[in-house]
């Protein structure tokens, strides 16, 4: 079965606009990705009909946004195969879901203990352990990657020992668009009883995320690079780790006792989810996922390498132009340098022809500095975008050569 | 060359019908402005933006204030020859009393000085307006 993207693109109604008179090309969806009309209606729906607080259902109001908010929290469980409910803890985003964890793994490691990553790391999956280790007094492990953009196995191997207490690594690479091995990775780290974290914001999106068949004990990501509303995400814990896992926040909704001295923790998923929820988020999220699963993800999936092998292929015919990050296993990132120009000078030509990408950093100051480039201009592609999209990116970037020549 | 006054910036931005020319403009503008020596491109000079660097090096001689900057990205490096043309070799009070959103406005590029442009500009004019602030 072939995607009908005309019709796909149809239920996004930003998508219509013209930017500066020029039709939208929204090559930003590594980003944030855009929202479907039925989201949209969801987030305007329970403000309209269902608005009141959860999990305190004194009325009739209160029982009905509890029933929706928990019916999402079940269609999330549903969408990434986690065993029960109660795994899939509400978060700001990929990056509260990350310090969650490394927060209480700050609290669990010891002096000489290791954690594992890799030079792919966004800032929130560095940053993050790097401060749980400097305040345990534990060593942070980087991964090595080649030129490629891929990783060193060899190096995550002698890099992987039993003093390494988590392993934590991007599902896909959000500067270079790399597949990562997480299934392989994740069995190396297992045997030698390490806990598992993969960062999911850039991997969810391309579907057939299985927490399960992965092995890992967190995986963690965005409802807005997922179609749905931005502050809210997912921390997904194995249970058995999740229920013993440190408290973060303290306060409402996550004790089960209190006095003026002291407090007991709640169940599992409250525990993790202190104070008033993003519940708007959450029903949100619950709808993109919903919208999502209705599609059929081996025609995405076939639309969204089409997109990356096509833009690829005017990339390497592109003369002056550098891809940044050639995995042979990559999605929806093409990074790369015009020859003599700035990316942000790239990115300034090409927003004034309708072109959204981003430029810089990416978030991930060091792997730049490993590269020794100062950033990249990086489109990144999603399942609405047209192979026209395609062709008006290197129409754009033709004059953002010519004028910055 | 010597650069225009912000006055003529505007009246030369005016003249151009498509942006094309516009940016040109910008650029060459840029590129009219000496930037600085490798070795001045100190990090207490620097002013990082996530897209793009700028450095300032600012000199007041009790009467104006005069400023050096440079920028890796040529149409930010543009987009600062705008700033010198408003600021530069002026008084303190001058400085203050210059209503820079308003000039970026005229010059229809008030979306690159917004804070969320991770360009550094805005970053340099608070500098700049911190500096004749503490000189007035």
């Amino acid at each position: 079965m072939s995607l009908d993207v005309a019709a796909l693109r149809a239920q996004f109604p930003i998508l219509t606009q013209s930017v500066d008179g020029k039709p939208l090309v929204y090559l930003d969806n590594a980003a944030t990705t855009q929202k479907p009309q039925i989201v949209i209606d969801a987030l305007v729906d329970f403000y309209t009909t269902t608005n009141a607080n959860v999990h305190r259902g004194a009325h009739h109001l209160s029982d009905e946004a509890t029933r929706r908010y928990e019916g999402a929290r079940a269609s999330v469980a549903n969408f990434i195969n986690a065993t029960a409910r109660e795994e899939v803890i509400w978060t700001s985003g990929t990056t509260e879901a990350i310090n969650i964890v490394a927060n209480g793994l700050g609290q669990l490691l010891a002096e000489g203990d290791e954690v594992l990553v890799t030079e792919l790391e966004h800032h929130a999956n560095l940053v993050t352990w790097q401060q749980a280790c400097r305040r345990a007094g534990a060593t942070l492990n980087i991964v090595p990657v080649f030129d490629s953009g891929e990783l060193d196995i060899e190096a995550f191997d002698r890099l992987l020992t039993a003093n390494t207490k988590m392993v934590a690594f991007p599902h896909v690479s959000n500067a270079l668009g790399t597949v990562n091995p997480i299934k392989q990775l994740t069995a190396k780290a297992k045997a030698v009883g390490a806990w598992v974290l993969v960062d999911g914001a850039q991997g969810i999106a391309h579907g057939g995320v299985d927490v399960q068949d992965i092995g890992c004990d967190f995986y963690a990501f965005s409802g807005h690079k997922l179609f749905g509303p931005t502050g809210i995400g997912v921390l997904w814990g194995r249970k058995s780790v999740l229920k013993d896992w440190p408290v973060w926040q303290v306060g409402g909704e996550m004790i089960k006792d209190v006095t003026y001295h002291e407090a007991t923790w709640g169940e599992l998923p409250n525990r993790l989810e202190a104070g008033t929820p993003n519940i708007a988020g959450a029903i949100g999220m619950g709808a993109a996922v919903a919208w999502f699963q209705s599609l059929d993800v081996a025609a995405l999936r076939r639309h969204e390498k089409a997109l990356l092998d096509y833009a690829t292929k005017l990339a390497n015919d592109f003369e002056g132009l550098r891809i940044i990050g050639t995995a042979k296993e990559k999605v929806g990132v093409l990074s790369f340098l015009l020859e003599g120009s700035h990316p942000a000078d790239v990115g300034f030509i090409l927003d004034r022809q309708g072109v959204a990408i981003r430029t810089g950093d990416n978030c991930a100051q060091p792997l730049m500095k490993r590269f020794g480039i100062p950033g990249t201009a990086r489109a990144s592609f999603s399942i609405y975008n047209t192979l026209e999209e395609v062709d008006s990116l290197f129409a754009a970037l033709k004059k953002a050569k010519m004028m910055l020549a | 060359m010597q650069l225009p006054s912000s006055d003529e910036i505007i009246d030369d931005l005016a003249f151009f019908d498509d942006w094309e020319q516009r940016y040109q403009y910008i650029i060459d503008l840029g590129k009219s402005i000496p930037g600085l020596p490798e070795d001045a491109k100190t990090p207490d000079r620097l002013v990082k933006g996530c897209q793009s660097s700028v450095w300032l090096i600012e000199n007041y001689n009790g009467e104006v204030i005069t400023f050096d900057v440079d920028s890796d990205a040529v149409i930010v490096q543009g987009l600062l020859a705008l700033v010198l043309a408003a600021y530069n070799n002026k008084s303190p009070k001058a400085i203050l009393a210059f209503d820079i959103d308003g000039y970026f406005e005229a010059l229809d590029l008030e979306r690159h000085i917004t804070p969320t442009r991770g360009n550094g500009l805005r970053a340099i004019v608070g500098k700049i307006q911190d500096l004749a602030r503490n000189n007035v």
